[in-house]
């Protein structure tokens, strides 16, 4: 027994190795290129101008913050035809150093994304005063050269929560966070102003469960890892009743959509609502059970920049994220469009035009003053 | 009878009574000398006992009381060096393997092969050349002092990791597996931090409170797995990860208070430490280099001294080899277990000390990186000697250091580095796999026979006393 078995996972080892080095044979098969042509037909306009980015120890394919940031200066590239030039945090401890890299290799400007690379952008600003610098999601820093990239994402989440509370059949919806900070909560706080407006001009009573707007407290996974604790808690806000869900906890929302899912899958009625990038599109399953998404457009900001910065009009006011100049915005409905409530979408661009009026408020204690 | 059966047994003077006697008491000695042995050739700096029985000794093949950590520990600093070699020929590999020019030369290897073996020769030695540059001399640098920036930055990195290695390292001697250095240098960070920022104290005596504090920090955090264990003999291994996660989670609870934050800001990050609460630049303000460095050193000549010319140490030593055996011989074992923690609990806070005094000079969650992860690797890889630690920090400061600027100027992945420290600590617990790559006598073999394959004993890591 113990022999076949042994000679069998041989065979198929062999076999595997056969198929492996053919398709190898096969790949390595193809015509070289005529001639070393470098491939320079891109507008080399700007080459001379070279963008940075520095990451948070989240690194660039984190779904959130860093990786849209990257986009967006990746398409700087594509657009404006400049040079980029990328540093991936490990850790905390990497900040420094990497900041120092991208000014030593002469960047025109630097992004760095996160709140920790505030003190590490500060001391660079300050020591290479002809280099410009951007940082996303901090506006601490008040120098010349230094640019804040913020949002006042509450905005897009009290649509969410409106929309969530409309659609919600259970009369119950939730949200949770990865770690309590001031982005994490002002999503859940606008969600959460969201829900109530509703019951109020409704008459509804729609509970929100995993978020006290009032104590600043709620239901938290304590990392932006942990996918499984996700999944977890979006399975204890179903059992409880809630029918929608909004993770603001990066990748730990794919265990959101699991859990939805499989609900979905054992017959009950429950949709997610993804953040930061329209999970329609980037969250890769369960699309169809995504209600709508918070949108929080931070490519298109960075790209911005960059292009004030190549054409000479770099100034340090802070870019702030609003429903008004688009830097924030509800996504489609996409497959949920028919579970909608008919007028829910002429709603919400009534209630967008009001918060950008001013007729409504959206505060947090986490947005930008 | 005795292991020992097939050595070959002096020649015999007596009748047969005394002879079988005498031989066994003879085994007997062997035996005492070689648990000696093992105790004073992992000292480290002391030279490695001339007499024969030595390489079969350290690496501890059949004797019964050798265990996985002691072979671990005592391995071979040649194959601690080619570990190194073929981690990183491997790693080379690995980065020709993924960059984007070879695969697009490959993919007509048949008809231009010197394309994808010129691109994959470029890929590799670009790589490592930034890494070297930025981790030993910058040959492009525009002045002297730029020049020799990666050096100081290697050194800079290296800190934490040389004190925290230290403290894995003591435990190792003393036969505890520490895996809670990362807790410890948190915890000795905060208690460091809180000092650093919250009090005002004039210069000097606010830096030594600070590096004390960061020091009761750790050494308290680590000394209670030291009493559970000598108390209820609790594993430390699993009280070490445990604690580990403890202490992250108390640490961003800490952070979410008004006592860790700015004022006027929520952001889970502590105040800036005040000047003079800092460590002092080494070599001027132009440096990242500062004087927790010449702690480091410092805390490596104690941790020597303590180990090798010290009671405790030797106490600690004693335990290490053979727990049951330290009891017998009057050693206080729970006593020692509970110093040995909070020793390396202290120097794992020195570690912390470095980072928020040194480098970082904020307190946040993510303060030690992976530097208590890191100082395991390094406590391995330099042999658990402090000298040995020393250098293998160094080592892994130079592979941090320099992966920053193989990152940003050949755009190669810092995983990279990762994965060749990874591969080190692989090649460095698998010494048969090293010795038979490189074809080199394994230990015992003339006796043996076979290779060190034979050396298996049940991994019960030495620690379950």
């Amino acid at each position: 027994m113990k022999n076949s078995l042994r000679k069998i996972s041989r065979g198929t080892g062999l076999s595997a190795a056969v198929l492996g080095v053919s398709a190898l044979v096969l790949s390595g098969c193809g015509a070289p290129p005529a001639e070393e042509s470098s491939g320079g037909s891109s507008a080399a306009a700007n080459s001379d101008y070279l963008g940075c980015i520095v990451s948070d120890s989240g690194g660039f394919d984190d779904r959130s913050f860093n990786q849209s940031s990257y986009e967006g200066l990746k398409k700087a590239e594509a657009d404006l035809g400049i040079k980029i030039n990328q540093a991936e945090s490990q850790a905390e401890t990497d900040f420094g150093p990497n900041v120092d890299q991208m000014v030593q290799a002469g960047c025109n400007l630097t992004v760095t994304v996160g709140f920790l690379l505030a003190d590490t952008t500060k001391a660079a600003a300050e020591q290479n005063t002809e280099a410009n610098f951007a940082i996303v999601d901090d506006n601490s820093i008040d120098l010349p050269n230094v640019k804040p990239i913020i949002y006042d994402t509450a905005q897009a989440a009290f649509l969410a929560g409106y929309a969530a509370a409309a659609t919600s059949e259970t009369g119950k919806v939730a949200t949770f966070g990865g770690i309590n900070i001031p982005t994490v909560t002002i999503f859940m706080d606008g969600f959460a102003d969201g829900v109530k407006y509703f019951n109020e001009e409704t008459g509804g009573d729609v509970q929100l469960l995993g978020w006290d707007k009032e104590s600043q407290n709620g239901t938290f996974v304590g990392n932006f890892e942990d996918a499984a604790a996700g999944k977890t808690n979006t399975q204890n806000f179903i059992n409880e009743g809630a029918d929608i869900i909004m993770p603001v906890a990066g990748p730990v929302g794919s265990g959101t959509l699991d859990a939805v899912i499989e609900a979905n899958a054992g017959g009950k009625d429950v949709k997610a609502i993804w953040v930061d990038s329209d999970g329609y599109e980037t969250a890769g399953k369960g699309e169809e059970f995504i209600l709508t998404s918070v949108m929080k457009l931070m490519g298109d900001a960075v790209e911005d920049v960059i292009s004030t910065d190549v054409e000479g009009t770099f100034d340090n006011s802070p870019y702030v994220g609003t429903l008004e100049n688009g830097g924030v915005a509800l996504a489609p409905f996409h497959d949920q469009e028919a579970n909608v409530p008919a007028d829910l979408q002429v709603t919400l661009d009534g209630l967008k035009e009001q918060i950008i009026s001013g007729e409504i408020t959206v505060e947090s204690a986490a947005s930008p003053k | 009878m005795s292991p020992q059966d097939d050595r070959p047994v002096p020649p015999a003077t007596g009748g047969d009574a005394p002879r079988s006697r005498r031989a066994a008491k003879e085994a007997a000695r062997e035996d005492e000398m070689r648990l000696e042995n093992a105790v004073d050739t992992a000292g480290g700096e002391m030279p490695p006992p001339v007499v024969p029985p030595t390489a079969a000794d350290l690496a501890g093949s059949p004797a019964p009381e050798s265990t996985l950590l002691q072979r671990v520990m005592t391995g071979n600093a040649l194959v601690a060096f080619l570990s190194v070699v073929l981690s990183l020929i491997l790693g080379g590999l690995l980065i020709a393997v993924t960059d984007e020019n070879v695969s697009r030369a490959s993919t007509y290897f048949f008809s231009r092969p010197q394309d994808t073996l010129a691109a994959a020769w470029t890929a590799a030695s670009g790589a490592y050349i930034a890494l070297f540059q930025g981790s030993v001399f910058n040959f492009q640098g525009e002045t002297f002092a730029r020049m020799i920036y990666p050096l100081t930055q290697t050194l800079t990195v290296a800190t934490p990791l040389i004190c925290a290695g230290l403290g894995v390292a003591l435990a190792f001697r003393a036969g505890l597996f520490n895996i809670g250095a990362q807790g410890q240098i948190l915890i000795g960070a905060t208690f460091a931090g809180w000092v650093g920022f919250t009090l005002d104290l004039p210069v000097g005596v606010h830096l030594l409170l600070v590096v004390l504090a960061g020091m009761i920090g750790g050494a308290i955090w680590a000394g209670i797995v030291g009493v559970l264990k000598a108390r209820t003999g609790a594993h430390e291994v699993i009280l070490t990860i445990m604690f580990n996660y403890i202490a992250i989670n108390f640490v961003l609870y800490l952070l979410s208070t008004p006592a860790f934050q700015r004022p006027g800001s929520t952001n889970p990050i502590s105040p800036q430490l005040d000047a003079t609460a800092l460590y002092p630049p080494l070599l001027g303000s132009g440096f990242r280099l500062h004087w927790g460095f010449v702690v480091a050193v410092l805390a490596t000549v104690f941790v020597a001294w303590l180990l090798n010319r010290s009671t405790v140490g030797f106490e600690l030593r004693a335990i290490g080899a053979n727990a049951s055996a330290a009891r017998t011989a009057g050693i206080n074992v729970s006593k020692g277990y509970i110093l040995a923690m909070a020793i390396a609990g202290a120097l794992a806070g020195l570690a912390g000390v470095a980072q928020v005094s040194g480098t970082e000079k904020v307190l946040t969650s993510g303060v030690a990186a992976s530097f208590g992860f890191d100082a395991i690797t390094v406590a391995l890889l330099g042999r658990s000697t402090p000298w040995g630690t020393f250098a293998a920090g160094i080592l892994f400061g130079a592979f941090r250091a320099g992966g920053v600027t193989m990152q940003a100027s050949t755009g190669t992945s810092i995983d990279i580095v990762l994965v060749v420290q990874s591969l080190i600590v692989l090649f460095i617990a698998a010494p048969p796999l090293v010795r038979a790559l490189f074809r080199l006598p394994a230990p015992g073999a003339p006796r043996a026979g076979k290779g060190g394959s034979t050396t298996r004993t049940p991994a019960s890591t030495g620690a379950a006393a």
